[in-house]
């Protein structure tokens, strides 16, 4: 168990070759790789740090705008609630002036309809009843009657009066052309000249009469002259006949529409 | 039976001598230097690293992270000596698993060079710290009364290193070899196992040493310049 001394020497040699060789091809590239790769995780961690913070400062924004766009939204909402009801109720008005519009119109409508039905009712009973009355007055005609009806002439221009005997008067005995007798009926010699006698007494002169025979006349008398007419027949009464009616129809008519009006306004509400 | 590969001489020439430690050593040197190359020529500073890098990155940083344990800050200035000392020590014992190697270590010349090398290393540092004279003054720390007991320390320490490694790793070969002749198959197995447990302690050992050593002077120096 000896030492060799130029074993010692050439180990110590080899050993600081062995040292340099090492530190060259081993730790520094080691060391170095440790560090860049420490700074590496550094740079990251910072990059890291810096892109949450960004994150956060997005998120900040986003959560900003969320709110702006909640606030925005709510608004819209509010307002186009409010356009609708403004709408709404514009076009309520309008609708309800329609609903009056087409109230008028119908109300109208049914006016002149009421009216034209009236109207028609009554020229249709008015008609009827001349029919009728036509028919059995004609059925009924008989010289009795004719007497009785030619009597009731001469009994009216007798019994002229006042205003009616003075006009009388006055637009017969001027003229100086012949008074027309117009009959339903032929007037027999004796009623000719009833009747002439009357006319003659209250005139005071003697005129010239013409008879005449009219069968569209209903069981009546009328004398004419210089403008004037007196006359006696049924259309007297049947004229206050078709006044009736038409009154009544008139009554009628104002009913329906009320019920019409009560109607209308039960739907508006 | 040949007790140091000093022993086992291939050329000679008067004081030259060309003997199994130096070829060994040599071996060892190449293996070492060719691994270190090969795997640090591939280095990324990524994340994602090869398992070789992964290695060597475990052995570098626990090698730095001893030295800063021991008291030196500046682990990244001494790594190349302790760092060397404790890979060449740890490979060359590790590889007694070959059948008929016998390590470098095993020569006490191998030790005592490297145990030189340590004694050398001490002042070295020492010196590039505080100066030549700020170091010499450490000698007569406490007092000068203390030079003679300080340098018989360095020497005393020095020898210790280099017996303490040699005596072991030497006397591991050595009992294996024995144990051999008597006890053939598996009780050497388990002897070659125990062997390869004191080689890396006893790497460990010596470049812990040499690490407190040069601690111990740079911290002297600090302290007195305090």
């Amino acid at each position: 168990m000896q030492i060799s001394w130029f074993t010692v020497i050439a180990q110590i040699i080899n050993f600081l070759v062995l040292v340099w060789l090492l530190k060259r091809f081993l730790y520094k590239p080691v060391l170095k790789a440790i560090d860049d790769r420490e700074k590496k995780i550094v740079e990251r961690l910072e990059e890291a740090e810096l892109q949450k913070t960004a994150a956060k400062k997005e998120k900040d924004e986003f959560a900003k705008k969320n709110a702006d766009f909640d606030r925005t939204k709510s608004e819209l909402m509010e307002s186009a609630v409010l356009e609708t009801n403004r709408q709404k109720e514009l076009l309520t008005e309008d609708a309800l002036i329609a609903v009056d519009k087409l109230q008028a119109k119908r109300q109208k409508y049914l006016t002149e309809t009421a009216e034209k039905f009236s109207i028609s009712i009554a020229e249709k009973a008015q008609q009827e009843v001349f029919d009728i009355s036509r028919r059995v007055l004609k059925d009924l005609a008989s010289v009795r009657l004719e007497d009785q009806v030619a009597s009731l002439f001469v009994s009216q221009i007798q019994e002229l009066e006042g205003e009616a005997k003075s006009q009388f008067i006055s637009s017969f005995k001027s003229t100086s052309s012949t008074l027309l007798v117009q009959s339903a009926f032929e007037l027999t010699g004796g009623q000719q000249q009833g009747i002439t006698q009357a006319v003659d007494e209250i005139l005071g002169i003697k005129q010239t009469f013409q008879f005449k025979t009219s069968p569209e006349m209903i069981s009546g008398i009328e004398l004419t002259g210089n403008g004037y007419k007196l006359e006696w027949n049924i259309s007297a009464y049947l004229d206050a006949l078709h006044s009736s009616v038409k009154e009544m129809s008139k009554r009628e008519m104002e009913s329906e529409q009320k019920s019409v009006k009560d109607k209308v306004n039960v739907n508006g509400n | 039976m040949k007790f140091s590969p000093d022993d086992t001489i291939f050329w000679q020439n008067d004081f030259v001598t060309i003997n199994l430690t130096l070829v060994t050593t040599w071996a060892l040197m190449l293996i070492l230097v060719i691994g270190a190359k090969s795997i640090t020529s591939k280095l990324t500073s990524g994340i994602q690293i090869s398992r070789w890098q992964c290695v060597v990155e475990i052995i570098v940083t626990t090698i730095n992270s001893q030295i800063k344990e021991v008291g030196l800050n500046k682990p990244e200035k001494y790594i190349g000596f302790i760092g060397s000392l404790f890979l060449f020590i740890a490979f060359a014992n590790l590889c007694i698993i070959f059948p008929g190697f016998t390590p470098p270590t095993a020569s006490l010349s191998t030790t005592a060079a490297l145990s030189i090398s340590v004694l050398l290393a001490v002042p070295f540092y020492g010196i590039e710290k505080a100066g030549i004279g700020g170091y010499l003054k450490t000698y007569l720390q406490p007092t000068w009364i203390m030079l003679p007991f300080n340098l018989i320390s360095e020497i005393t320490r020095t020898l210790a290193l280099a017996v303490r490694l040699f005596g072991n790793v030497m006397s591991g070969g050595m009992i294996v070899a024995i144990l051999l002749t008597i006890a053939p198959f598996l009780f050497p197995v388990i002897m070659n196992v125990l062997g390869l447990l004191t080689g890396m302690v006893q790497a460990y050992i010596f470049s812990i040493l040499a690490t407190v050593y040069i601690a111990s002077a740079l911290q002297a120096e600090a302290i007195k310049q305090h």
